[in-house]
């Protein structure tokens, strides 16, 4: 007898089914019933942000070195699932080359973003010329959480593509994964849970968008939005909602399967520029006046 | 004030308190957790909640600075919300009183000290006599003693009972809540027999714990106290206020907790006169779930004052 799996949530390194108790059919190509995923409500975005903000001062403060060895962790898990991955992709309609090229790009993905994580600081940060005597510098720090609205055109890579250098960055994330195909996100929140990423650094909920988009938009506690195009009312409803806290929007409207849509950019636009004004003494030019 | 009594009459008050069915307590209180709160309810419930608190801080690092802002705390919990009350009180350690009673002025708010060697209430009778003098000349208006659990534990009763009726004696009018620290008392049992010793011996209040021990005020603790105030109320007529403490640090918990006493004693207890909850953290929580109902968005910490 064929069991169809039920793929559940992902909140706090925990495999929660939704609080709603809801769920919903997920179809593969030929239409034929594939597996029930959760329909996630507005209290498992609480939730998830909750546990994103409680993972997010010790997500910040690990060194990048470390990040970057546990993305690095990733891509070697994924490497070694990949077979499901690229079975899952073709239930869902890709052809055998296009899933093998996509799994394989999302690994060539993780380990571009995980030898990053050390060195976009010094990229990014820069020391400023100033006309008094102080040590002026300007580095980048995560903006917090940030909420996702994963690529609904494609099933893996945009994920992977949007979470990568947000997580690197320091960033904790509440993802909504592609609507009507949340399995691979889903599963790969099971690599996550292996990889040693902390718990709650990324959080993973299926279900409605139009439901569950303008919740997270307009929670209080999300720094950032990372957006990709949906419906336009949708869209609009959603950069509404987000005023109230002055939230960070950006919309990535690209082909996330095409190798050169990556780079530092993706990592920049989610940190916020620290200047530090750091009084000095004008050594050279002072006499000994102690 | 009550006179010593004779060891036939805490002898009686011991034979008659009911043995407590965990199992039946377990049971009640999942279905209170298991109830839900919305709307208007939700909102009146949680301005409820927030009036009843007393904010306390009873660390080994506070200092004059740390409680006048507490105290400012208590008296804007959000300003940019209309319609809030301040808290019960604020509960502090008996060297702050005269800080925080200075920092309230004529706010309304009281001042409750510790008192009695709290939390460990490890001191000779004498100090713990002296301790709560002292908050009192400092202008506390409620004291919270410690019971010493290493005497109830080993069957002192008369030395507990003459220890709350002595402080009481000390309090005269000032309001007398007893801690009973249930998280060391072991079973439901010992919750109940303490909670008889402690109003015959005169407590105004019975507050679960110190909030420095885990578990805390846990909702069977908290049914059964709440049984020995109405079986106590039942026979003499009498009111005695119930104080949670420790532990309760979310909205929602709160309102279980309302939700209880409401059952347990009705409407009359619904009052910060007779109810209260010892918490620090909890007021944000309260006050961040006050925000949501009004705004319909989840909140964030960041925008509400730490204290």
């Amino acid at each position: 007898m064929e069991i169809l799996k039920t793929y559940k949530l992902y909140i706090g390194g925990q495999f929660p089914r939704t609080e709603s108790g809801r769920s919903y059919v997920v179809y593969a190509k030929d239409g034929k019933p594939l597996a029930n995923a959760c329909l996630a409500s507005r209290k498992d975005i609480r939730n998830a942000v909750q546990s994103a903000r409680k993972a997010h001062a010790s997500w910040a403060a690990k060194s990048p070195f470390n990040r970057s060895q546990i993305a690095y962790r990733m891509a070697e898990m994924l490497e070694a699932r990949k077979a499901q991955f690229i079975e899952e992709l073709i239930v869902l309609g890709n052809s055998k080359a296009a899933a093998e090229k996509e799994v394989k790009l999302c690994i060539d993905r993780c380990v571009y973003y995980a030898g990053w994580a050390d060195k976009y600081q010094s990229i990014i940060g820069s020391v400023n010329p100033v006309a008094s005597s102080h040590f002026n510098f300007s580095m980048p720090e995560p903006m917090g959480v940030v909420g996702v609205l994963a690529c609904q055109r494609s099933a893996l890579i945009g994920f992977i593509s949007q979470v990568l250098p947000l997580i690197v960055g320091g960033n904790t994330v509440v993802v909504l994964a592609n609507s009507a195909q949340p399995i691979c996100a889903i599963s790969f929140s099971e690599i996550l849970a292996t990889s040693d990423v902390p718990a709650g650094v990324v959080n993973i909920l299926s279900g409605n968008i139009s439901e569950l988009l303008p919740v997270l938009a307009g929670h209080m506690d999300v720094n950032a939005m990372s957006l990709t195009p949906v419906d336009s009312q949708l869209m609009q409803k959603a950069q509404e909602l987000a005023i109230d806290n002055l939230k960070r929007i950006k919309i990535l409207d690209y082909d996330f399967n095409l190798a050169a849509v990556q780079g530092l950019r993706f990592i920049s636009e989610f940190q916020e520029i620290k200047t530090t004004w750091h009084p000095i003494e004008q050594i050279a030019g002072s006499s000994s006046g102690y | 004030m009550i006179d010593a009594i004779s060891s036939d009459q805490l002898s009686t008050i011991l034979a008659q308190a009911p043995s407590i069915d965990q199992i039946g307590a377990l049971e009640r209180v999942a279905r209170i957790q298991a109830r839900s709160i919305k709307g208007a309810a939700k909102l009146q419930g949680l301005r409820m909640a927030l009036s009843m608190i007393d904010l306390t801080t009873l660390e080994g690092k506070d200092s004059p600075a740390k409680v006048s802002q507490l105290c400012y705390k208590a008296q804007h919990l959000h300003d940019q919300a209309d319609g809030l009350p301040t808290v019960a009180a604020v509960c502090v350690y008996p060297s702050m009183v005269a800080h925080a009673k200075k920092a309230l002025g004529n706010s309304g708010i009281k001042v409750a000290s510790v008192s009695t060697a709290f939390p460990s209430g490890q001191a000779p009778f004498e100090i713990k006599k002296l301790d709560t003098q002292y908050a009192i000349d400092n202008g506390a208006d409620e004291i919270d003693m410690v019971i010493s659990r290493g005497k109830f534990l080993s069957g002192e009763y008369h030395f507990i009972f003459d220890e709350i009726a002595a402080i009481k004696e000390i309090c005269g009018p000032i309001r007398l809540k007893v801690i009973f620290e249930t998280g060391e008392l072991d079973s439901l049992d010992q919750v109940r027999r303490i909670s008889d010793i402690a109003i015959a011996a005169g407590a105004n209040f019975i507050k679960t714990s110190t909030g420095k021990i885990q578990p805390a005020a846990t909702f069977p603790v908290v049914l059964t106290m709440l049984g020995a105030i109405k079986d106590h109320f039942d026979k003499t007529g009498q009111m005695v206020g119930m104080k949670p403490a420790g532990g309760i640090s979310s909205a929602k918990i709160a309102l279980h907790h309302l939700l209880l006493v409401k059952e347990v004693l009705g409407d009359a207890w619904l009052t910060n006169e007779w109810y209260r909850f010892g918490a620090s953290s909890l007021a944000n929580d309260l006050l961040m779930q006050y925000q949501k109902q009004l705004t319909g968005k989840y909140q964030s910490a960041t925008y509400f004052s730490i204290d």
